[in-house]
């Protein structure tokens, strides 16, 4: 693969995009267009596109890992096995991280996207490259975070190297204050529908003072859905926030975190503007996340099951939305309502607190961490005819595994007032002026 | 990749194609094969029984959006199709073809292929001939930096070109 020359003069400043290219090309400068070769500073993989694929062809070439300090290995999509073909799947990843020697492997703790953070191993500035389409999630913490298929992923764990064409970034600026029941997911709905699902080959960077005021699960929620928005990565540089808490998660900031910062005068694609003191909660109607609308579109809507879970929407924050709600209430009849927190150690955390036990009492039945239903793989999945309100970030045909069902998506405040009251319902109405996303 | 012409006819499909409609989550754990007996099944239950060796898939904007499940690809070649051809595509799908093998064309006028249409690609060259229509269409070439892949028929043909290159220097 070669390396475009990038001997043109510097002419404009740089996005963040731009930056972190440069720095994992080895480059001073790239610009859109350029294909590069970039080195990779971390590489996780799951349990369905990781070791199960990778291994025949490492064997196939002879081939080890370039490096196994800087492999992930997170089962998450199998977990727990209900099935000798799942069984067989962990299996096969356990033999793997053993033979090659990954000591970070996290067998059935949570989902990778919140594993990573969660155990300090994001910092600014790094080149993420992760087998799931959602690894934009990293994002939100400085790194450049981009999803691969196996083959890439394989040729990544054999030379630590891969390609990229530098991306045209489009700049998402978020101002203004939440208002009560309103979140960061909301807003990710209304781009879908506004910026649309086509967007390849784009690097989509948030900021202004709506995203300065965020918590990181919020942010998080951004990056994530930077994959439904089609885009390569989602990117928010670091501040204080995104400081603290790799420090209170044991990670090392790096050096010079303040450099991974978009030049002010950084040449944008488009800009877009967002008031976040005027957005409605958003709904996405079967069967995409374009398909999107303020709330009051779809009130109404009988559901048979409401899916609190996947790495978007069931971090600690997420469930303390749902928490707000349900707490001293009970679901409808003929509702129910599943809770797949994204992590073990997220599970702990509610209990310690109660945020579990307002779920609970609310008629919550918790499942294991892990991407189940909202992949269709695991506990929860829909039948013929069955309408699903869920706090996930697709809702394709089938995606819940099974083609005649309905699901919509919404925020975890949306999800847990529509459980309350076993339609489609704005959660505005059952919130005080003090709750606002976590 | 296969670099030579290719002929076969054209299976049409519309915008947002996405990879659980092609490897439906649910059925990821079955054996590759398996799978594909049911790419595209909750929108056209005939296609994995119909689609024949060499034919094409044709497509209009964002192919392959969603995960980045490879299966998604895979089940495709696996069908026998000889390239996808589409408006646009979704980023991971794109390299994902790329890397197994699978020709993946841009074409703006992908929409003027029909159902049923008899095609002859040149995935190289990026021409389309709609025998049927007696047309010819023009892809976006594919980029020169992939061409080495596309050569050695596919990422993992690649590395291991690459080694014995290294062992023999």
């Amino acid at each position: 693969m070669t390396v475009a020359p990038t001997a043109s003069p510097i002419t404009s400043g740089q996005t963040l995009a731009q930056k972190l290219l440069a720095r994992a090309a080895g480059q001073a400068y790239v610009k859109p267009g350029d294909i590069i070769t970039v080195e990779v500073d971390l590489a996780m993989a799951h349990d369905s596109s990781g070791p199960r694929r990778w291994k025949p062809q490492l064997e196939k070439l002879g081939a080890k890992p370039w490096d196994p300090s800087k492999i992930v290995i997170v089962s998450d999509h199998y977990v727990p096995a209900v099935d000798g073909e799942s069984a067989a799947i962990l299996q096969v990843t356990r033999a793997f991280v053993k033979d090659y020697q990954i000591g970070k492997f996290f067998d059935m703790q949570g989902i990778c996207h919140t594993i990573m953070p969660e155990n300090g191993l994001l910092r600014p500035g790094l080149f993420v490259a992760g087998g799931d389409s959602h690894t934009p999630h990293a994002g939100a913490f400085g790194c450049y975070a981009a999803g691969f298929g196996a083959t890439d992923m394989i040729g990544i764990v054999v030379t630590g190297k891969t390609w990229t064409i530098v991306p045209q970034t489009i700049r998402i600026d978020i101002e203004g204050t939440f208002a009560a029941g309103t979140t960061a997911k909301d807003i990710m709905l209304l781009l879908c529908r506004d910026l649309g699902m086509d967007n390849a080959f784009k690097a989509i960077e948030y900021g202004g003072s709506g995203v300065a005021a965020m918590s990181m699960a919020e942010r998080m929620v951004l990056c994530n859905m930077a994959a439904e928005l089609g885009g390569e990565t989602g990117l928010i540089a670091p501040d204080q926030t995104t400081l603290n808490h790799i420090v209170a998660h044991g990670g090392d900031i790096g050096q010079g975190p303040q450099h991974w910062q978009p030049d002010p005068d950084a040449v944008y694609e488009k800009r877009i503007r967002i008031d976040a003191s005027n957005l409605s909660p958003y709904v996405a109607a079967p069967h995409s996340p374009a398909n999107s609308a303020p709330v009051e579109a779809h009130s109404g809507v009988k559901i048979d099951q409401a899916y609190i879970g996947a790495c978007v929407g069931a971090k600690i924050e997420d469930l303390r939305m749902a928490a707000t709600i349900l707490r001293g209430q009970k679901i409808a009849n003929g509702t129910r309502l599943l809770v797949a927190p994204s992590s073990s150690k997220t599970t702990a955390q509610a209990a310690g607190e109660g945020t579990l036990s307002a779920l609970l009492d609310a008629g919550a039945i918790l499942l294991p961490s892990g991407c189940g239903a909202c992949a269709g793989m695991g506990a929860g999945i829909l039948a013929d005819g069955e309408v699903c309100i869920s706090t996930t970030n697709r809702n394709f045909k089938g995606r819940m595994g099974n083609e005649g069902s309905s699901v919509y998506l919404a925020s975890p405040f949306t999800v847990a007032a529509s459980a309350l009251m076993g339609r489609i319902t704005d959660p505005r109405p059952y919130m005080s002026d003090r709750q606002v996303a976590a | 990749m296969t670099t030579a012409p290719l002929s076969g006819r054209a299976f049409v499909f519309g915008d947002n194609i996405d990879t659980d409609l092609l490897a439906p989550g649910h059925l990821m754990k079955l054996p590759p094969a398996e799978l594909a007996s049911h790419c595209l099944e909750a929108i056209d239950p005939a296609f994995a029984k119909s689609v024949q060796t060499g034919d094409f898939v044709v497509a209009g904007h964002n192919f392959g959006l969603g995960s980045s499940r490879e299966q998604a690809a895979v089940s495709l070649k696996l069908l026998g199709v000889g390239a996808v051809i589409a408006a646009s595509f979704a980023r991971i799908f794109y390299r994902n073809a790329l890397n197994l093998g699978l020709p993946a064309l841009f074409c703006e006028e992908a929409n003027r292929i029909k159902v049923g249409d008899q095609l002859d690609v040149d995935p190289i060259a990026g021409t389309i001939i709609n025998l049927t229509r007696s047309e010819t269409l023009f892809c976006r070439p594919i980029p020169a930096h992939l061409m080495a892949i596309v050569r050695s028929g596919g990422l993992i043909a690649h590395l291991q070109t690459q080694k014995m290159e290294k062992l023999n220097s």
